[in-house]
Formats: structure tokens, C-alpha cells, sequence
């Protein structure tokens, strides 16, 4: 904007609040977090010792931070690869339909407003052991569903849960992605004879590109950091750590484990990684406004 | 259409109505449990059709006490819940418009900074730094309190960046004219730019009120007095019980109403929400 007001001293009045609220809750929580992590504190928070990159160190030799990670990895792509998949193939499909688009829509975009805590919630008594329906059909097909002993079908159904309520933000992107491809170009496939597979595997899917990447970075921050909710609503990284994630461990070390140094040790990596998917959603950004 | 293949568009449709299904399923079966008597549950499998307890348990749930260990009535933590999305809400789109207007009609030094120090709140959710964060509202004295609720999560960027985004689109000819015609800069906001951006406002409240609605972890750990207790956090308190205890009829009572408000904000507001939705992410 090159015009602008000449009052010196308004906009940092305008700009207080804001800034107020970023130093108090944000920045100085942040700076305890990376001073935390150089020191070692007694359970009770009565005396802390300087011990430099122990935390660290303790963090990099912990097979059970290893594990987290692990399990964030699995999690994350899980549910950034099945939310994309099945929301591909619906966005596809309501693209092609001409009467009940909007209702279609509308059914189908809902769950966005439900919390993944609660969407934990709902899936978790569908699969209760003892008393779900999906799992009590499960057990007539062979299938020996229970996730209170069970890792992987633990993790099975984290993933759903979460999953289940990002759909429709995958499907409201994707049904957008499409409906920006020009029709010329679908039409003139069509009249080279190219049926409607062809066409979607050699025009549609490669135009859907810079929208998948998009969802992929989003939903990875989503399983990263959104997702608390539906771990310790229901399995609280249980059995065993087997759906542990990085922010849950960052949690439950210093919240329940009362390891203040490891807990903030393990904020500061994640920081770091937060950062670092901020920059790659932002060059991506860039990019996008180029074309 | 480009061609006509009816089976395609059968296909189509059988898609669409399985996903509808798919999607609909668990908040059926949360229904069907929440007209059924405690005992229903306690005999093997959840009913499979409507039971006659729908009145007794919601009237119960919402009047007298969510049960399972929480002594307070559910339309108590709506109400929270309510006071608390609102004033995210409010409160985000307050300080940010205000910060947006400030580092776009104004030259001040220190500008590219303040703008800085903004962005980096993007960068650090809640679930990072929550030992840190709650230390620091527990040495201001605002646990188990709306301040303590509100305040901590209503600096965005995402907001500030947005009504950047919008101003910038604002012509400079616009703030001339006002200029020459005396209008000062608060005039000029209240009179030009609020109106201006009426659309994008009501398009954030929807997104910021669902995002407010649902938080979890932030009132689970700041709030220890039921008085203040949230509905969606509520539910993590009502299934810490003794498992075998949970009365899964009333759980789910309150889960479905606790989904009620921003579900209805999405249905009912979906052209906001939609434009919301993707602002938010530009």
C-alpha cells in the first residue's frame, strides 16, 4: 500500500494487543521451553542444575523416543494417505454427478466440526471388544478384534478415528482441484477417444498435483499436532507406547512422568520440526501464487 | 457431462451414498446407545435399534448431571464451551484486525519485526509448548477461570494474515479520498474497511468458533474445578472411570451434544464455512 497514515504513534497501540498476548503466551513459554531443556529438575520444581546437551543426549539414547517416532510416522502417513484416498475417490465421483451435488456435499463435509477427541470417542465404542458392533462382527469373519491388547489394531483405530473426521476437509480441496481443470481440455480427450480411466489417469490425476501436495503437507501437521485428542481420549498411547505419539510423549513425560528437562528437550525438537513444515507450506505457497 | 454412461453415474452415486454411510455410521450407532437403559450394555452388544430411555437419559444428562464421576449438568459446560468459543472467536478477530490495519495503512519503524514475531505464533501450537504454557498461566493465577480459558489461544496469525491479505486489496485511492475528505484513521476503519471486510469476518467467526468449540487439551489441564469444565473436555473426565463403570448411554448423550453447535455452524453456514476453510489456508 503505498498510501498510508502519517499518526506515529496509533499503530503501535493497534499492534499492543496482539503483540502482548505473542510475548506472554507464546514467546516466553517457547524461551522456557529451550531454557528448560538445558537443565535438570527435581520432581518437585525445588532446585535445577545446569546440564547442557544431557537432555539431548538422554533423549537420543532412549530406544522408547525412537519408538515415538516411529509411531508418529506410521500415524501420520496413515492417515494423511487413507483421508486423501478415500476423499480423492468421493470428490471424483461427486464431480461427475449432476443432480444432489449440494446434499452430497453437505452429508459428506459434516464431520470437519467434530473434534478428533470425539471422533475417538465414537469409533472407540463401535470397536469396544466386548460390546461393538463392527468388532463383535469382526469376530464372526475370524478377525480377533481387541485393541486394548492388540498394538497394531490400537493403532488401526487411532488412525480411523482420525481419519474419519478429515475427510471432508481432503474432499472440499479436491472437489475444488477439479472443478478448476477446464472442461476444453476433458472434452478434447474425450473426442480423441480417450474413456474416462485414460482421461482421469493421464489429465486429471497429474492437474491434481499441486492440490495433493498441498493436503499431504496439511494433513501431516494435522496427524502431527491435532491429533492429541483422539490418543488421550482412548488409548493414552497404550498398549504398551504402541500409539505413543511425539506431542502425547511431550505430554505425558511432563504432565504424569513430571521430567521437565526430557519433556522440554523433546518441545524444542518439535519446534524445530513445526518450523520446518511451516517453511516448506509457505515456499510451497509461494510457488503456487506464481502460476 | 461430457458423454453419457449411465453405469458410471450409478457407480457414482453408490460411491456417494456409501461415503454418506460411511461417515454417518459411529454418530447412528452414539444415537441408538443413547436411548437405551445402562443395563443394554452390560449384556454383550450394543443395541442395534432405538430404545425407549431417549427422554429419561438426555433429560438427565442435560438437567440434573452428566454423570460418570461429573456432578455438574451438561447445559452448564454448554454453556462454558459457549463462553469460551465466543470469546476465541472475538477476541482473535478483535486483535487481528486491529495488528493487520496497523502493519498495512501505517509506516512505522520496527514494522517488518512486529510482523515477524506475529508469524512465529503459526509456528508453535499449543501441544509443543503446553508445560511451558501452563506454567506461565499458573504464575498469573488464571487456572480454573474464562481468562485463563480464552486468553492463551486467541493470538493468530493466520487471522492477522488474512486481513492482511484483505487490506492489501484495499486501493489506495480509497484511503486518498477519505483522507481529503477528513476522515481520520479510526474513521476511516469503522466507516470503510469493517464494512469493507464484513464478508471475510463472518467467514473466520465460523471457521474460529469451530476451532474454539472443540479444544481439548488447553481446558483439560487449566481447568480442575468442574464449574469450568467444557463439554468436549468433559468426555475424557466421564471415561476416566473405572472401565466397566462408564455409562456409555450418558457418554454418549453428551458426545452427540457436545458435536451439535460447530456441526450445525458447518450445515447451516457451509458457503462461510467453505470460504472460510480455504482463506484460512492461503
Amino acid at each position: 500500500m503505498s498510501v498510508a497514515f502519517p499518526q506515529r504513534r496509533l499503530p503501535y497501540l493497534l499492534l499492543l494487543p496482539q503483540l502482548v498476548i505473542t510475548f506472554v503466551f507464546f514467546l516466553w513459554p517457547a524461551e522456557q521451553a529451550i531454557e528448560q531443556a538445558f537443565y535438570q529438575e527435581d520432581a518437585f520444581g525445588l532446585s535445577r542444575e545446569f546440564v547442557g546437551l544431557e537432555n539431548f543426549y538422554a533423549l537420543w539414547d532412549n530406544p522408547q523416543y525412537f519408538t515415538s517416532i516411529q509411531v508418529t510416522m506410521v500415524f501420520s502417513f496413515s492417515v494423511a494417505l487413507l483421508g486423501m484416498g478415500l476423499a480423492l475417490w468421493f470428490a471424483v465421483m461427486a464431480d461427475r454427478v449432476i443432480r444432489g451435488k449440494l446434499a452430497y456435499q453437505t452429508l459428506l463435509i459434516w464431520p470437519y466440526a467434530v473434534t478428533p477427541a470425539l471422533a475417538g470417542v465414537l469409533w472407540w465404542i463401535l470397536f469396544d471388544p466386548s460390546m461393538g458392533p463392527v468388532a463383535l462382527w469382526l469376530k464372526t469373519i475370524g478377525v480377533d478384534w481387541n485393541h486394548f491388547l492388540n498394538g497394531d489394531q490400537a493403532m488401526i483405530l487411532v488412525v480411523i478415528s482420525a481419519t474419519w473426521k478429515q475427510i471432508s476437509y481432503n474432499f472440499l480441496f479436491f472437489l475444488a482441484g477439479l472443478q478448476a481443470i477446464p472442461r476444453s481440455l476433458i472434452e478434447a480427450a474425450a473426442i480423441d477417444g480417450a474413456g474416462p480411466f485414460k482421461r482421469f489417469w493421464t489429465i486429471v490425476f497429474p492437474l491434481l498435483s499441486p492440490t495433493s501436495f498441498f493436503l499431504l503437507v496439511v494433513n501431516l501437521v494435522y496427524a502431527f499436532f491435532d491429533t492429541f485428542g483422539v490418543i488421550d481420549a482412548t488409548t493414552q498411547g497404550g498398549p504398551g507406547v504402541s500409539t505413543a505419539t511425539m506431542v502425547y510423549k511431550v505430554f505425558n513425560d511432563g504432565f504424569i512422568g513430571l521430567d521437565l528437562g526430557g519433556s522440554a528437550a523433546q518441545s524444542v525438537v518439535l519446534m524445530l520440526l513445526v518450523g520446518a513444515m511451516t517453511v516448506v507450506q509457505f515456499k510451497y505457497i509461494e510457488r503456487k501464487v506464481q502460476y | 457431462m461430457i458423454e453419457n454412461r449411465p453405469w458410471l453415474t450409478l457407480v457414482s452415486h453408490l460411491s456417494l451414498l456409501f461415503g454418506i454411510a460411511l461417515v454417518a455410521l459411529p454418530v447412528w450407532v452414539a444415537l441408538v446407545a443413547s436411548t437405551h437403559p445402562t443395563e443394554a450394555f452390560g449384556s454383550g452388544q450394543i443395541p442395534l435399534w432405538f430404545g425407549d430411555q431417549l427422554s429419561e437419559n438426555w433429560g438427565q444428562v442435560l438437567f440434573s448431571s452428566a454423570g460418570n464421576g461429573i456432578d455438574v449438568p451438561v447445559w452448564l459446560m454448554m454453556l462454558n464451551s459457549l463462553i469460551m468459543a465466543l470469546g476465541i472467536t472475538i477476541g482473535k478477530i478483535a486483535i487481528s484486525i486491529i495488528s493487520a490495519y496497523a502493519i498495512v495503512f501505517f509506516r512505522f519503524p520496527l514494522r517488518g519485526l512486529a510482523f515477524w514475531v506475529i508469524f512465529i505464533t503459526l509456528m508453535l501450537p499449543v501441544e509443543v509448548r503446553i508445560v511451558p504454557t501452563y506454567e506461565v498461566v499458573a504464575n498469573l493465577e488464571l487456572l480454573n477461570s474464562y481468562s485463563g480459558l480464552v486468553l492463551p489461544l486467541i493470538a493468530s496469525a493466520t487471522a492477522t494474515f488474512l486481513f492482511r491479505q484483505c487490506f492489501m486489496t484495499v486501493p489506495g485511492e480509497l484511503v486518498e479520498a477519505a483522507r481529503i475528505d477528513g476522515a481520520g484513521p479510526i474513521r476511516f476503519f469503522f466507516d470503510i474497511l469493517l464494512p469493507l471486510s464484513r464478508t471475510n469476518i463472518a467467514a473466520l467467526f465460523v471457521i474460529m468458533f469451530i476451532y474454539g468449540w472443540n479444544q481439548y487439551l488447553w481446558p483439560l489441564i487449566v481447568t480442575t474445578d468442574d464449574a469450568y469444565y467444557t463439554l468436549v473436555m468433559s468426555i475424557k473426565r466421564m471415561l476416566s472411570v473405572e472401565q466397566g463403570d462408564v455409562q456409555w448411554n450418558q457418554v454418549m448423550v453428551t458426545t452427540l451434544l457436545a458435536m451439535l453447535p460447530p456441526v450445525a455452524v458447518v450445515v447451516g453456514m457451509q458457503k462461510l464455512f467453505v470460504k472460510g476453510l480455504v482463506d484460512a489456508e492461503k
